[in-house]
């Protein structure tokens, strides 16, 4: 087990690193930033002065060792648009985007998971249909109609719920949080629901599919031929071997929440990553994209070990293969 | 006496496009305490589905659609499902046929072992987990205490089937259901536990249905032998007599295609033609399409001739001893 983790490792190491090739290559043929953020006014010799700055006037091979130089030391350069550490300006936003997916994650597994063991244990029913039915809208109705629609009917219609920013926040672990103030919570409703709602139908559709592809096992009926309570065969043989396939689903897809809250975050004003990336290349804010592009490289490598060291606790027959 | 399982007309029935398909057909017989029934049929005949009816475990949409399965004198077709339950595991245990499917790949063998000592009888964990290490040893895997903390991956076929007959015996049930246990084996793994498990049930007085496509299993093991085709009991009785003197020609073909002694080095008489799938059976006696013997009469269906406990479905049967 531990050698197969150690391998990961490394194959991790790889990846990282040439992620940081191609993640420094793409946004430097991008666009040129000397013209978005130097101000058109300004003479030759100021102009070169700030590109000097900046070190664009260097060949690439010379940035991107610059690049790898300050990347080993967690330093991406200073924002182009607020002069400020750009792993800085991004950690500050993280907080509130980690707490929306985390969220959203929670209130899909917490929906998604039951509802999906009821249908693919009791396919026949009429519920069953009725919750399949339901989860082919999650799939397919885009999120941000959605979510405008949330906003009209909860904030507009009934008033029941705010719909913009994220309320009272309070401090925790030296980042502020709105899931600790009820002000806060109550911003938060709307757009983690909102978010939540396609992975919901991704785990419920996942969990249906597996229940119906485990019950016909004849594990599952020798379990039966036991004696063993529903209950028991239901939440122990079948649930476990749920799990892996589930795990790596929830793993995966709780990256791309991070990733992609894009949408979201825009429809109801929340002032998390997203809306900072989609900022950031509107003005070719050059490392702060890389630090974003790198974090989320680091998040969905880290993320895929994790999936790695739960299935190694979860399936048996992994861990062999890890002794070998 | 009552016989301990009495079954009577079962019929069990999977829906098909063009109504029910009868995979079980007016099926009857008896078994008395600690007795061996041989169930012999080739694939398809039903075997497997008979002993889940027993068992309260077809598939849906199947279903037992009529008959009896009488069971110490309860009627289990009749039975409420917590009923069922609590006989399953404890009086009648089943061993299926591919050991490698049979155990969960996700549990520990002892947790498979305990939890069927728990779901009958209220024990602690220790005892549970004594009771279970035993079962292991009886059946002759070797440091059960250990072989406990395993999972089903590191056993090997024969191993896993040993387990899967350890936990059909941890109850000392009354009843065994054993559907091809060995079919998936190894010869000489076949034979060893064969031999054991034909120990262990006679040791522990446990009656027997062993269900086989192979007739010579069956002989050297059982008291009586039930024969099946398409769905239905075509010949039964005791092992002995219906080997010797077989009525029904599906019988007489099956004896007839195994190698023994005196066929060796001749060519073996198969039965001619193939089975019918379950839909496209011949209305009257199913076995029509391929019987030397069939004639006008065989278009209605053959009823019991003779006994309960002794009876085939023919209407031509055969009289004269096999040579
Ligand atoms: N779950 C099921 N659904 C539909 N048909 C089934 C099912 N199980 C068995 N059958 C049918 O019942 C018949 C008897 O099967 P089975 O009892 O498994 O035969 P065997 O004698 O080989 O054990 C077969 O024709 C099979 O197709
Ligand atoms: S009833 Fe007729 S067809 Fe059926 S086995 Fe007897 S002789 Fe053959
Ligand atoms: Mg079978």
């Amino acid at each position: 087990m531990i050698t197969t983790l150690i391998r990961r490792a490394i194959q991790a190491g790889f990846v990282i690193f040439a992620m940081t090739l191609i993640v420094f290559l793409g946004v430097n043929v991008i666009g040129n930033p000397v013209d978005i953020l130097i101000n058109p006014d300004l003479n030759q010799a100021e102009r070169l002065r700030v590109i000097q700055n900046l070190g664009l006037d260097q060949p690439l091979w010379r940035q991107y060792l610059g690049f790898l130089h300050g990347l080993a030391q967690g330093n991406f350069g200073d924002s182009f648009v607020y002069g400020r550490p750009a792993l800085q300006v991004i950690a500050e936003r993280l907080p509130a985007t980690l707490e929306l997916a985390l969220c959203a994650m929670v209130i899909a597994i917490v929906i998604g998971l039951p509802l999906g063991l009821y249908a693919g244990l009791y396919p026949e029913r009429i519920s069953s249909r009725l919750i399949m039915t339901g989860s082919i809208l999650g799939f397919s109705l885009p999120t941000f109609w959605v979510g405008l629609m949330f906003i009209l009917l909860f904030a507009v219609q009934l008033g029941w719920l705010p719909s913009n920013g994220r309320g009272e926040t309070a401090e925790f672990l030296g980042a502020k949080w709105s899931f600790l103030t009820r002000d806060g919570l109550a911003h938060l409703v709307l757009p983690a629901l909102n978010l939540a709602l396609f992975k919901t139908s991704l785990i419920l559709r996942l969990t249906r599919a597996g229940v119906q592809e485990v019950v016909l096992q004849d594990f599952v009926k020798f379990a039966r031929a036991k004696g063993l309570r529903e209950s028991r065969i239901v939440l122990v043989h079948i649930l476990k071997n749920l799990m892996i396939p589930v795990i790596t689903i929830i793993g995966l897809e709780f990256g791309s929440l991070i990733a992609f809250s894009v949408v979201t975050e825009s429809i109801f004003g929340w002032p998390g990553m997203g809306k900072l990336i989609i900022d950031s290349i509107n003005l070719l804010d050059r490392p702060v994209i890389v630090a974003y592009l790198m974090m989320m490289v680091v998040l969905f490598v880290s993320l895929n070990f994790v999936i790695d060291i739960c299935y190694t606790l979860l399936d048996p027959r992994v861990r062999l293969d890890g002794k070998g | 006496m009552t016989a301990l399982l009495d079954v009577r007309g079962l019929v069990t029935a999977f829906p098909g496009p063009e109504g029910d398909l009868r995979a079980v057909d007016e099926v009857s017989f008896q078994l008395a305490r600690g007795e061996v029934l041989g169930l012999v049929g080739e694939s398809g005949s039903g075997k497997s589905v008979t002993g889940f009816s027993i068992m309260g475990l077809v598939d849906p949409p199947g279903r037992v659609a009529a008959g009896q399965i009488l069971f110490d004198g309860a009627d289990l077709a009749q039975a409420d499902a917590d009923t069922r339950r609590s006989l399953r595991g404890r009086r009648i245990a089943m061993v299926f046929q591919d050991p490698m499917m049979t155990l969960n790949p996700v549990l520990r063998i002892g947790t498979q072992m305990t939890e069927a000592l728990h779901a009958h009888v209220q024990i602690s964990r220790q005892e549970a987990r004594a009771r279970a290490r035993d079962a292991l040893g009886l059946v002759g895997i070797p440091s059960p205490e250990e072989r406990l903390d395993g999972y089903p991956h590191e056993f090997s076929g024969g191993m896993r089937q040993r387990v899967a007959i350890a936990i059909a015996l941890l109850h000392r049930p009354d009843l065994i259901i054993a559907d091809e246990p060995t079919t998936a084996l190894d010869v000489t793994i076949q034979a060893q536990i064969l031999s054991e498990f034909q120990k262990l049930t006679e040791e522990q007085g446990t009656a027997v249905i062993w269900i086989t496509h192979d007739l010579a299993i069956v002989s050297g093991l059982a008291d009586r032998i039930a024969v099946m085709y398409g769905g239905r009991i075509v010949e039964t009785g005791g092992i002995e007599e219906v080997l010797r003197a077989p009525r029904h020609p599906y019988t007489r073909g099956l004896i007839r295609s195994v190698p023994s002694e005196n066929t060796r080095g001749t060519r073996l008489a198969q039965i001619p033609g193939v089975t019918p799938s379950l839909g496209r059976m011949p209305a009257g006696c199913a076995f029509r399409s391929r019987c030397g013997r069939a004639d006008a009469a065989c278009a209605a269906r053959p009823g019991r001739f003779g006994s309960l406990g002794a009876y085939h479905r023919c209407f031509h049967p055969h009289e004269e001893t096999l040579a």
